[in-house]
């Protein structure tokens, strides 16, 4: 596709004072879930990343497919934080929420910036619609968007009266609504519309007069925002381009990034790719991705369930093949047998973890870091086995890599942890070279590797090498036929060996060749490397926690942000970074999994700050956790983030858990606690 | 698979130094010895063959075969081995399991083994009882079975192996049984059809369920209880004095008497392996008014799994090249213009501008 510069040119036209305009901005755009709100955040943030704006999503959408129309349930959101400066997270409150209908305005408002800017379609303000969102009294009507700055229309009859030419019956006009939408949108910051054009007639190639209904509306709702300047709280913004490294980039979600990242270390360890997988949210994305990149020698495979999709990457494996597997929580719970053989046959398995919130089938939809002890411990017998958490959508490429050299390497498997924001989020990516990246190509032995007593050629399956790892051996090498299995081996051999001596030895040199994994140091990435506090994130909690140490640092604050990419084993120099610091903080989405692992490891008094709403860390949570440790009162560090009505489930929202709605009946006429802002 | 070059080797090259750890007197020694008579016949090739296998007695299998063996883990063998035979299409895997290991904990993974059709042999030796964890009943257990954890006699109804085969989809059944000299021959034919080859094995658990299957197994009197099929001939027994004859009314197979060997006039239907709906009337013929059927039950090939996977991976890289630079720069790029090359990986990615 094309490749667009970014803009150079300045606005014709000023649109406020320069002290006016902000560094960064957060829109929401929600919507039914037939609205195509995910499809229009997705182009908005193409034509955000094309400006040259750094920018950060959040994905936000029901685990119903299709979910009844109009209802409080049914609503889909996607926001965007986009500016002129560095940004690392999808925004605490949006500026600007788009609303679609009274179910996307009821649930959204509550996270609304007071003074915030609400667009609404009227059209879509039927009884029939407000009943539905349980609404008693119009919101349009009875002031209670008062504290908001609302611009209030006709959307729906807008697209209607702009696709009319096209001949559309009134169901495909109204399907144009979300791109009528995106045409406003960019019109309030001063995007070009050519890009989407382009993109439309692209799509609708086979069907050109629904491309030309789609621009027709995109072009209406432009053009609207130029009129609508003139009367309404409506004002143009542009936001100029961040200053960024030079390059080549595009936008990448998490799940593209993993993807990738397993293709490219496939490729330097110079093997075929074995994908098993079996279909779960939020990890589906991966063998999408994978299954359309055949020609890269990858192979795809949807297994019968979790069990097979990991037992087959094994198997691929052992026949010479870099196998990997990928899951959720669940799923791989029921991976964990398997991860076992792969220890105790010690062969290369990459195992990929797109967590979200557990336990069971938990929240299958939100995001959580709540399966590092799965990670770290999750196995039976003395199970060690490399763990990488990814901190950011494009972090995951990087981390993917890693994870492919370290099983290829030390003949283990090693699990990737991402998760639901990870899998889901886009951001700006640089475009790697691959040709600076260093291979790791996978040796299988070809020859026997040992000498009997009598000096005769032998075969030694698990002698090991200076890392510790075992030979890999291919089935269909002449001379080296061998048996491996779960049972507990000969150090050597690999023939059956229950003997004690035999097992200790065994245990050791597994946990030897794990704690042995080569992981670079752990650097500060904002701050000193000692002080009064030090702010220690895994993760995808990399970008709220950056911010908020950015933002305590600016107000002369003595903290710093480590954030850990190797949980297992840890960096080499951990302790002792960690040592040099007066307080540690490890805020997590979990109820404190990684500060327990670094209490045991170091010993520091490591205090969590845990949250466990299904929703990412907000800057401003973490800004005050931080600010606890300098106020002057003893003993209030560290803590839990109580839940945040702003971003919580609610009765309103129609997430009804049955305790929600008796509450709400023992009080009538009140909105359920958990609504209120 | 390519047809690989015959390999000439004998009984021995298949055993290897491992002391066989399995009772005295167990039947897999016999299901062993006649795996390890079949491979030289066959002309395999010990680097090129791969035994794999789950947990359980029979599971042990692989360590007695002098060529590539994983013992996997309970249940899980037909997953590894598609895994394996999708990575390199090329080796001839054996599948060993057993009645628990394949019909019970490793049923689902049986179903779908057979349904796709991966080319393997699948031996699953049912001896009607869980042996290593000392005599609990199994799926194939009949009813009123004691055992450690069926004090009174069980009371569940008992799968029956090639019925679920056949219902799973599979391509070829055939049953034979421990110490039968016909075992061979029923593996050889196993290996020579292109596809998941389902053989169910009965094997006589001396310790926790001895003699089970000796109403049918035992030498006296196993003419009048066995029926050996063989493709395009008559299904006859009992010295050929009995055959098996399609009663049409009812739509199910009858016991006929054949006298002076005309068995055409006793209406005795002739074996068709590929006759799905026979195989279906075989397999649930009750043993006691009926025979044991034995040999190929059911043989008829359709392309395998691995080679549709390896034609679709060829397909859809038609034409493409395997560039990673420009898989990386897919879609809709932009470009921030800098005036010198910039050193790849000089910040973390995706991170926007430096720190302000």
């Amino acid at each position: 596709m094309a490749t667009h510069a970014a803009p150079t040119h300045q606005p014709e036209v000023e649109p406020a004072a320069p002290d006016m305009v902000p560094d960064a901005v957060v829109v929401r755009f929600a919507g039914d879930s037939g609205d195509g709100m995910q499809l229009t955040g997705g182009q908005f943030t193409l034509s955000t990343a094309l400006a040259g704006n750094d920018l950060a999503t959040f994905p936000d959408f029901p685990a119903e497919i299709r979910a009844p129309q109009g209802t409080l349930f049914g609503v889909s959101a996607f926001q965007i934080n986009f500016g002129s400066r560095q940004i690392n997270t999808a925004g605490d409150a949006p500026d600007v929420l788009v609303a679609m209908n009274p179910a996307a305005l009821k649930v959204n408002l509550p996270a609304l910036k007071p003074g915030g800017l609400v667009i609404i379609d009227t059209g879509e303000f039927t009884r029939r619609n407000l009943d539905k969102a349980k609404y008693a009294a119009n919101p349009l009507e009875d002031g209670s968007l008062a504290a908001f700055d609302v611009l209030a229309f006709d959307i729906s009859a807008q697209t209607v009266e702009a696709v009319k030419p096209f001949g559309l019956g009134n169901k495909d006009a109204l399907r144009c609504k979300n791109m009528w939408t995106l045409g406003l949108a960019l019109w309030m910051f001063d995007r070009p519309r050519e890009p989407l054009q382009e993109w439309l007639r692209e799509k609708f190639r086979t069907k050109p007069d629904i491309a030309a209904a789609n621009i027709a509306a995109l072009d209406a709702g432009h053009a609207y925002g130029e009129t609508a300047e003139l009367s309404g709280p409506l004002r143009q913004l542009h936001l100029p381009p961040v200053p960024a490294e030079p390059g080549l980039y595009r936008t990448v979600t998490g799940a593209e990034a993993v993807s990738l990242g397993l293709v490219a270390g496939a490729q330097l360890a110079g093997l075929p790719m074995f994908f098993g997988g079996y279909p779960i949210t939020p990890a589906s994305a991966i063998l999408h991705h994978l299954a359309r990149l055949k020609e890269f020698g990858v192979t795809t495979f949807q297994a019968e369930d979790e069990i097979a999709a990991i037992c087959a990457a094994l198997g691929a494996s052992y026949a010479g093949s870099l196998g990997v597997t990928s899951s959720s929580g669940p799923g791989i719970a029921l991976k964990g047998e398997a991860m076992g053989l792969a220890i105790m046959t010690e062969l290369p398995l990459v195992i990929v973890n797109s967590q979200r919130g557990g336990p069971s089938t938990g929240l299958p939809t939100k995001t959580e870091q709540s399966d590092l002890y799965q990670a770290v411990y999750g196995r039976n017998g003395d199970a060690a086995m490399p763990v990488i958490a990814a901190r950011s959508p494009s972090d995951a490429f990087a981390c993917a890599i890693e994870a492919c050299r370290i099983a290829v390497e030390y003949m283990t498997p090693v699990m990737l942890l991402t998760d639901g924001y990870i899998a889901n989020a886009a951001e700006p990516w640089r475009v790697p070279d691959p040709s600076a990246f260093t291979p790791f190509p996978a040796r299988h032995l070809r020859e026997k590797n040992g000498r009997d007593a009598q000096g005769a050629a032998t075969l030694l399956p698990y002698q090991r090498d200076d890392k510790g790892a075992r030979p890999w051996i291919k089935p269909g090498t002449p001379g080296l036929m061998h048996r491996i299995g779960g049972i507990e081996k000969h150090e050597l051999t690999g023939n059956i060996d229950y003997s004690p001596a035999n097992h200790q030895r065994m245990t050791d040199a597994r946990k030897a060749k794990v704690d042995g994994v080569a992981v670079p140091d752990q650097e500060v990435c904002l701050g000193a490397a000692g002080g009064a506090l030090a702010v220690v994130g895994w993760g995808s909690t990399y970008g709220p926690i950056h911010q908020a140490v950015r933002r305590s640092r600016a107000k002369g604050l003595d903290v710093s942000h480590i954030h850990v990419r190797h949980i297992w084993p840890l960096p080499a120099n951990l302790g002792e970074l960690l040592r040099g610091f007066d307080a540690v903080l490890v805020p997590e989405m979990n109820t404190g999994q990684f500060k327990t692992v670094l209490r045991d490891r170091y010993l520091v008094d490591a205090q969590s700050l845990t949250k466990t709403s299904g929703q990412p860390f907000q800057i401003a949570e973490l800004e005050a956790a931080i600010a606890k440790f300098f106020d002057g009162i003893p003993g209030n560090e560290g803590g839990e983030v109580p839940p945040n009505p702003q971003q919580l489930p609610s009765f309103a929202q129609g997430h009804d858990d049955g305790t929600l709605k008796d509450a709400a009946a023992a009080q009538p006429g009140t909105p359920a606690t958990q609504d209120r802002p | 698979m390519n047809a690989p070059a015959r390999i000439e080797t004998t009984l021995k090259d298949w055993e290897t130094d491992q002391e066989v750890r399995w009772c005295p007197g167990c039947g897999d020694y016999a299901i062993l010895k006649a795996v390890q008579r079949t491979l030289p016949q066959l002309g395999s090739d010990p680097a090129n063959t791969v035994f794999i296998s789950g947990i359980g007695c029979s599971s042990r299998f692989p360590y007695y075969i002098e060529s590539y063996g994983f013992h996997t883990i309970h249940g899980r063998a037909p997953a590894v081995a598609t895994g394996v035979k999708l990575a390199n299409p090329d080796l001839d895997v054996w599948l060993i399991t057993g009645d628990g290991d394949g019909l019970s904990i490793g049923g689902n993974h049986m179903l779908h083994v057979l349904r796709r059709n991966v080319n393997m042999q699948i031996l699953l030796f049912n001896n009607e009882i869980y042996g290593l964890t000392k005599g609990q009943y199994s799926p194939t257990s009949r009813e009123g079975t004691r055992s450690p954890s069926s004090p009174i006699g069980s009371v569940d109804h008992p799968a029956n192996p090639c019925a679920f085969a056949l219902g799973a989809g599979a391509r070829f059944v055939a049953r034979g049984f421990d110490v039968s000299r016909h075992l061979p021959d029923v593996l050889m034919a196993a290996h020579a059809h292109q596809g998941a080859a389902f053989v169910e094995i009965f094997q006589n658990c001396v310790v926790y369920n001895k003699d089970v299957f000796n109403d049918f197994a035992q030498p006296k009197g196993a003419e009048d209880r066995q029926l050996w099929l063989t493709d395009g001939e008559p299904m006859l027994f009992a010295g050929g004095t009995r055959g098996l004859a399609l009663d049409t009314d009812t739509l199910s197979l009858r016991v006929v008497e054949v006298s002076g060997g005309d068995w055409q006039a006793a209406g005795v239907l002739v074996h068709i392996p590929r006759n799905r709906m026979l195989a279906h009337l075989l397999v649930e013929m009750p043993f006691g008014p009926f025979p044991m059927a034995l040999g190929v039950i059911y043989d008829d090939p359709r392309p395998t799994f691995e080679s549709a996977v390896v034609a679709e991976r060829t397909k859809a890289s038609e034409g493409k090249t395997a560039d990673l630079a420009r898989l990386l720069a897919k879609g809709q790029t932009w470009t921030v213009p800098g005036s010198a090359a910039d050193p790849v990986g000089s910040s973390v990615a995706g991170q926007g501008g430096p720190d302000l």
